[in-house]
């Protein structure tokens, strides 16, 4: 296999919690990044999940330095990124773009799309064959846009449409990375389904890594090549995708697989189901040894005692748990199936 | 006592507009049964919400016309004195909707906001509401209730929320609850303890529950009847099992396979060209002719001219389309969309 495109090694992002007074005071401090550890190969699409808050977005910024990481190391390319001066940085950036949720809030209102569009060609100083016009209108073709709406603004647009100018953008210089910040999740689902269509047929044209990061279970596993589980800050479960659908390790994984709802009656009302107990911690006091004992039903005095770390368990299958679920013999669903419902 | 609960007829709803007239909801009928839950999918802007909102009785702004019928336990809706529908509203037929905290008061505990939905409605004692709100609370899963009761919405989570918006919507045992996409807001594992609440609450309680929403895996979860509309209008009906297993109509198709599975490894996804249509400029002819592919196999251009009608395919499943049954087939069995034998 080639060498990674983008490898990082505990990459931390600690943001501080102040009191809310005029003299600031900073009380705590909320971990949305608390060491991760994970190589990206070319051409391959990483799958990061996870709910709501367990840091993904975070995690996405701060491997490019649109955050500035607490802690830890990435190096794209070969090159140590966190060393890196702003004027090198800059120049990096044509190599690493990316793709946000909201179509709406990441197009300046004012800019016509065809300077949207060509922007990277003017901050990298790069001169495209032919002129910046025809460069990005064919931009605007390969995306499925139409080249003569260049003078339009993005409020003229659908979300699709928007989130295809987007793309445009950030494929404009091919960059060999793109972090795709839950690029489907503001759409509906037959435009969801252009759009994904659109990365696929763009990273086999044109070789690029994604990082792709969702929540969505369905999205995720339909563009990935390898997934990375989040829970608070933290990765729980990194392997294949197939490994990971198929046959989860971690309590969390499997209970997370379990919630859902799979677009098929029979299969549907006859499938195993994890109800898992209250809601997710709040990052700024997260529990002590697992984060997921609170809410794991496998927790026993060591998981509330002892972190346990990510570790391979065999090839290409990490995980972080003391307790992996044993796929010889049954599930274990069976001892928390049911309906109990204690909201923390 | 009639076997269904909400009976709706032509329900039409438009607004005019400084743009025109918005066709939101078009001739919209359906029946809901008792204890039995009927899903209305579709993308955003095809009028679930709308529909929804006027059998309530809540789509009260000026520029509105409502038109049809909504028979409510055999009492209509449409036309009736606003207040006696108010009556109603909370105490037969309740409502909770996608963001609970724009629903919730903030400036009034949880408790004090229940107790009002249970006093309001009938003349009960300050202990006496308080207990019964504190055991639907219990009930809809929320932990140490009562010291949630004295706090306020922002301070619970938005599961918790959408939790307390159910107790409140359940607190007077209505006899039909719409959730207008109670779970979209929430993460999966905490929308799982949603619908499974929902699902023990109907048993419990007989409520009947239409449930909006965009989400297939819900519908297949969830559902007993499913509704599809696009562009306002219903374009197909049927049970559950049949509108996933014999879908009759390109849009009902171009949905089912826009969605990537679960449990099947990546096929490409075959999606629905262009986007949805203006209610105000809706095509002349089938308002999905513009983004429908297989158009050219109706012969005379019909699609293009003719508003084909909701036709029934069996006595429990009716679409809008204007291909003949040997070509629905050849296409679902070349596109493997459904069950085909
Ligand atoms: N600038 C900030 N200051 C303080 N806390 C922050 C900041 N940005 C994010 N957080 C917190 O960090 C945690 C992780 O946030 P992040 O946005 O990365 O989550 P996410 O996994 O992307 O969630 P979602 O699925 O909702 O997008 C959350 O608890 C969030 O509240
Ligand atoms: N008060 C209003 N005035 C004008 N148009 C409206 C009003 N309320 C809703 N609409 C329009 O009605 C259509 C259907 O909306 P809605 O039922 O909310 O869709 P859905 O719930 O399916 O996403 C949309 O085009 C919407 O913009
Ligand atoms: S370490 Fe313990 S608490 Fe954490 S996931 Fe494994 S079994 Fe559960
Ligand atoms: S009536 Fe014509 S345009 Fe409409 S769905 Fe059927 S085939 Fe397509
Ligand atoms: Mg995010
Ligand atoms: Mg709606």
């Amino acid at each position: 296999m080639s060498a990674p495109i983008l490898r990082v090694k505990d990459l931390q992002k600690h943001f501080p919690v102040t009191s809310g007074n005029l003299f600031k005071k900073q009380v705590g401090e909320v971990r949305a990044v608390d060491g991760l550890t994970f190589d990206v190969y070319p051409g391959e699409t990483l799958g990061l999940v996870g709910e709501s808050g367990c840091g993904k977005s975070t995690a996405g910024r701060s491997m490019l330095r649109l955050l500035e990481p607490t802690g830890g190391s990435v190096e794209f390319d070969g090159q140590d990124l966190l060393a890196m001066g702003k004027r090198q940085l800059v120049s990096m950036r044509r190599e690493m773009q990316m793709i946000f949720q909201d179509p709406y809030s990441s197009l300046n209102p004012r800019h016509t799309i065809g300077s949207i569009i060509g922007a990277p060609f003017d901050v990298q100083g790069v001169k495209p064959e032919g002129g910046t016009m025809k460069a990005v209108q064919s931009l605007m073709e390969r995306v499925g846009l139409n080249p003569e709406h260049y003078n339009r603004y993005p409020n003229e647009f659908s979300g699709g449409q928007r989130q295809r100018i987007g793309i445009a953008r950030a494929i404009a210089l091919k960059p060999k990375l793109i972090v795709c910040d839950e690029p489907v999740s503001a759409l509906d689902v037959s435009i969801q389904a252009q759009v994904l269509n659109l990365l696929d047929d763009i990273q086999k044209e044109f070789g690029i890594a994604y990082i792709f990061v969702a929540h969505d279970l369905s999205v995720v596993r339909h563009i990935s090549d390898r997934v990375a589980v989040m829970y608070l800050g933290k990765i729980m479960e990194l392997t294949t995708r197939d490994q990971l659908y198929s046959a989860p390790l971690h309590p969390y994984t499997h209970a997370l697989l379990s919630a859902v709802p799979i677009a098929d009656p029979d299969r549907e009302r006859a499938r195993e189901r994890i109800i898992l107990n209250g809601d997710l911690p709040s990052p700024s006091n997260p529990p002590s040894g697992c984060v997921f004992s609170t809410r794991c039903w496998k927790a026993t005095d060591r998981c509330s005692s002892e972190i346990p770390v990510l570790r391979e368990i065999s090839a290409g299958h990490q995980i972080a748990c003391h307790f992996p679920e044993d796929r010889s013999s049954a599930t274990a669903s069976s001892t928390v199936s049911g309906t109990d419902f204690t909201a923390n | 006592m009639s076997d269904v609960i909400l009976s709706v007829k032509n329900l039409s709803v438009e607004f005019a507009t400084e743009d025109g007239v918005v066709h939101a909801v078009d001739n919209v009928s359906y029946e809901v049964k008792r204890g039995q839950t009927l899903a209305i999918v579709g993308e955003s802007g095809s009028g679930k919400s709308v529909s929804s909102l006027a059998v309530m009785g809540l789509v009260r702004s000026n520029n509105a016309t409502v038109t049809g019928e909504v028979h409510f336990g055999g009492q209509e809706l449409v036309g009736l004195d606003p207040e006696e529908v108010r009556k109603l509203r909370g105490l037969k037929m309740a409502m909770i909707f996608q963001d609970p905290l724009s629903a919730l008061h903030p400036f009034y505990t949880i408790g004090e906001q229940l107790i009002e939905a249970v006093q309001v409605h009938e003349k009960v004692s300050d202990g006496d509401a308080r207990a019964r709100v504190k055991t639907m609370l219990d009930r809809v899963g929320i932990a140490s209730a009562e010291q949630r009761m004295d706090e306020y919405p922002h301070q619970l989570s938005g599961g918790m929320r959408q939790r307390v918006m159910i107790a409140m919507a359940l607190i007077n045992s209505p006899e039909l609850l719409i959730a207008d996409e109670p779970t979209t807001a929430l993460d999966v594992t905490v929308q799982a303890q949603i619908l499974e609440l929902l699902r023990d609450l109907q048993k419990e309680f007989g409520t009947a529950i239409v449930l909006i929403t965009h989400d297939l895996g819900v519908v297949a979860d969830m559902a007993d009847d499913v509704m599809v509309m696009y562009g306002g209008q219903a374009v197909e009906q049927a049970p559950v099992r049949e509108l996933f297993y014999q879908p009759q109509m390109p849009y009902t198709w171009g949905l089912l396979a826009s969605i990537p599975q679960m449990h099947t490894s990546s096929l490409k996804l075959d999606p629905i060209p262009g986007t949805p249509p203006s209610l105000i400029n809706l095509p002349v002819g089938c308002v999905f002719a513009p983004r429908c592919t297989h158009k050219d196999l109706v012969a005379g251009g019909l699609c293009l001219t003719t508003r084909p009608d909701l036709g029934a395919v069996s006595d429990t499943h009716a679409s809008r389309c204007h291909l003949n049954e040997a070509q629905r087939i050849e296409i679902r069995r070349s596109r493997n969309i459904g069950k085909v034998d």
